[in-house]
């Protein structure tokens, strides 16, 4: 389903992605791991389309992820480590995705309520004014709602207390199958029961890349 | 379709929740508020009275703090859901940049035109009320000049928000371009055509390049159509158009400069990173 050939990507002088080749197919669930600086975010962004490489190619179902933006991004759920500071209300952030995604907005609630979110309670709250767990939970909802055949979670247990967390990969544990899943982490004891891959980057490049 | 409008509704609803659209929807009724009070409408100066007067004074304010209030609340809009990882959330969804930068356009243009028009409908409204009689003329004219300038300001932010990575560094630069263009350039070409180094045609036309000057020229040339009160200027203005062609030029130009640079804009959004 993705397909990283050659990958290179610069910022000024400082290479962040040096020669990356890598390839992700259905049902492999990955743990991406590495210092600070590796290379790990660079790498999902480039996967979303957001940076132009220098070299190289990434493909999505073939796809350019840049030139074909749209229909790759139909099949790709995100939550980023922090949540962002969207000052739309849950109602019309919900709008947002249903609308240029097709989401079934039950769906969300749905997955809302699974992650104990209450989110009718709150759906004209701003989502910035939602607490750092109270946001993390709504967004995973969104990803996992999306029903996307790649799903890219960079750290996203970060703000969640324990029970939330076992709630997040009973929910990811049902939802799995036939999907890439993409773990940015840097506590492989938290997904090492979901993932059957495991990737190391250091300095732009992968160095390891194991099956377990 | 569908997204586009989403966008531009959503990002207008952002911003009217917003602390500075508060503020700028105060000053701008705030400044009708006061001339009534002050009673501007009864007093007269070089002839004009009741709501011309008013409306006068309005464009005369509007055009030193339009621009700036246009450029530092715009000028984040794209800068500023970078630097925050908004972009980041929101671009992960398949929505075209196309639509993300003209649906945040037309969200932000209706967001800081409105309450420049609505302050003059007051005006109009409250005018007609106490008896006052309407210059339709003037109305319309301004209404179409403020929709330019709000464009052309528009347009400018938005390109200085496409390809400046730090959201201060964008405030920094759209505070140069208001006083660049509202103040040295006018003090640059002065000091060149007393200097006599260049023809003055050339220098009036730099200076009508400038789309606040071409505004404030076009505001007086309502009251004033022989634009008596810029001296021998106005010879250069109207030998060269009729009044009604002047007009539609300070209304078609700066239109068309906002488009200019806001396409300028997307061209840098969509081919730089996005992150």
């Amino acid at each position: 389903m993705i397909k990283i050939e050659n990958l290179t990507k610069k910022f000024a002088q400082n290479i962040s992605l040096d020669s990356v080749s890598c390839e992700f197919k259905k049902n492999d669930y990955i743990a991406l791991m590495g210092a600070n600086g590796a290379g790990k975010t660079t790498l999902i962004r480039s996967i979303l389309g957001y940076y132009h490489p220098d070299e190289g190619q990434v493909l999505i179902d073939g796809r350019d992820p840049i030139k074909e933006r749209i229909e790759v991004l139909k099949n790709i759920s995100f939550v980023p480590q922090l949540p962002p500071p969207i000052k739309l209300s849950i109602g019309e952030l919900m709008d947002y995705v249903v609308t240029s995604s097709g989401v079934d907005k039950e769906l969300i609630k749905h997955y809302s309520n699974e992650m104990k979110l209450d989110i009718n309670a709150n759906m004209n709250k701003s989502f910035f004014k939602l607490s750092g767990g109270m946001k993390q939970k709504l967004l995973i909802s969104i990803s996992l709602a999306k029903k996307s055949g790649i799903i890219i979670y960079d750290e996203p247990t970060a703000n969640l207390d324990p029970k939330a967390r076992d709630d997040f990969y009973r929910l990811l544990k049902q939802n799995e199958e036939d999907k890439v899943l993409l773990f940015v982490t840097h506590r492989l004891e938290e997904v090492e029961e979901l993932v059957n891959r495991q990737i190391y980057m250091d300095l732009g490049k992968v160095v390891s890349d194991e099956r377990v | 379709m569908k997204n586009l409008y989403l966008i531009a509704y959503l990002d207008l609803k952002e911003s009217m929740r917003a602390k500075w659209f508060l503020v700028y929807s105060l000053v701008f009724g705030g400044l009708i508020a006061l001339f009534f009070i002050a009673g501007v409408t009864e007093s007269q100066v070089m002839g004009f009275s009741g709501l011309s007067r008013l409306l006068l004074m309005y464009i005369q304010i509007t055009i030193v703090i339009l621009p700036i209030f246009i450029l530092i609340t715009t000028v984040r809009s794209i800068s500023g859901d970078r630097d925050n990882h908004i972009l980041e959330y929101m671009l992960s969804f398949p929505i075209s940049l196309k639509q993300y930068y003209w649906g945040k356009i037309i969200g932000r243009f209706v967001t800081v035109y409105m309450p420049v028009f609505f302050a003059m409908v007051i005006a109009i409204v409250y005018g007609a009320s106490i008896g006052a009689s309407i210059p339709w003329g003037i109305f319309f004219l301004y209404t179409g000049l403020l929709f330019s300038l709000s464009s052309a300001f528009l347009g400018i932010a938005f390109f200085i928000s496409s390809f400046v990575k730090s959201s201060e560094v964008a405030l920094g630069v759209a505070f140069f371009v208001w006083i660049f263009l509202l103040a040295f350039i006018d003090i640059a070409l002065i000091s060149l055509m007393m200097q006599q180094r260049f023809n003055e045609e050339l220098i009036i036309m730099i200076a009508l390049a400038n789309p606040m000057e071409i505004f404030r020229v076009a505001a007086i040339s309502l009251f004033d159509p022989e634009l008596t009160v810029m001296g021998p200027v106005a010879f250069y203005i109207l030998d060269s158009m009729s009044q009604m062609t002047f007009v539609m030029l300070s209304i078609g130009y700066p239109l068309a400069l906002g488009l200019v640079f806001a396409y300028g804009g997307f061209s840098i959004f969509k081919k730089k990173d996005l992150v």
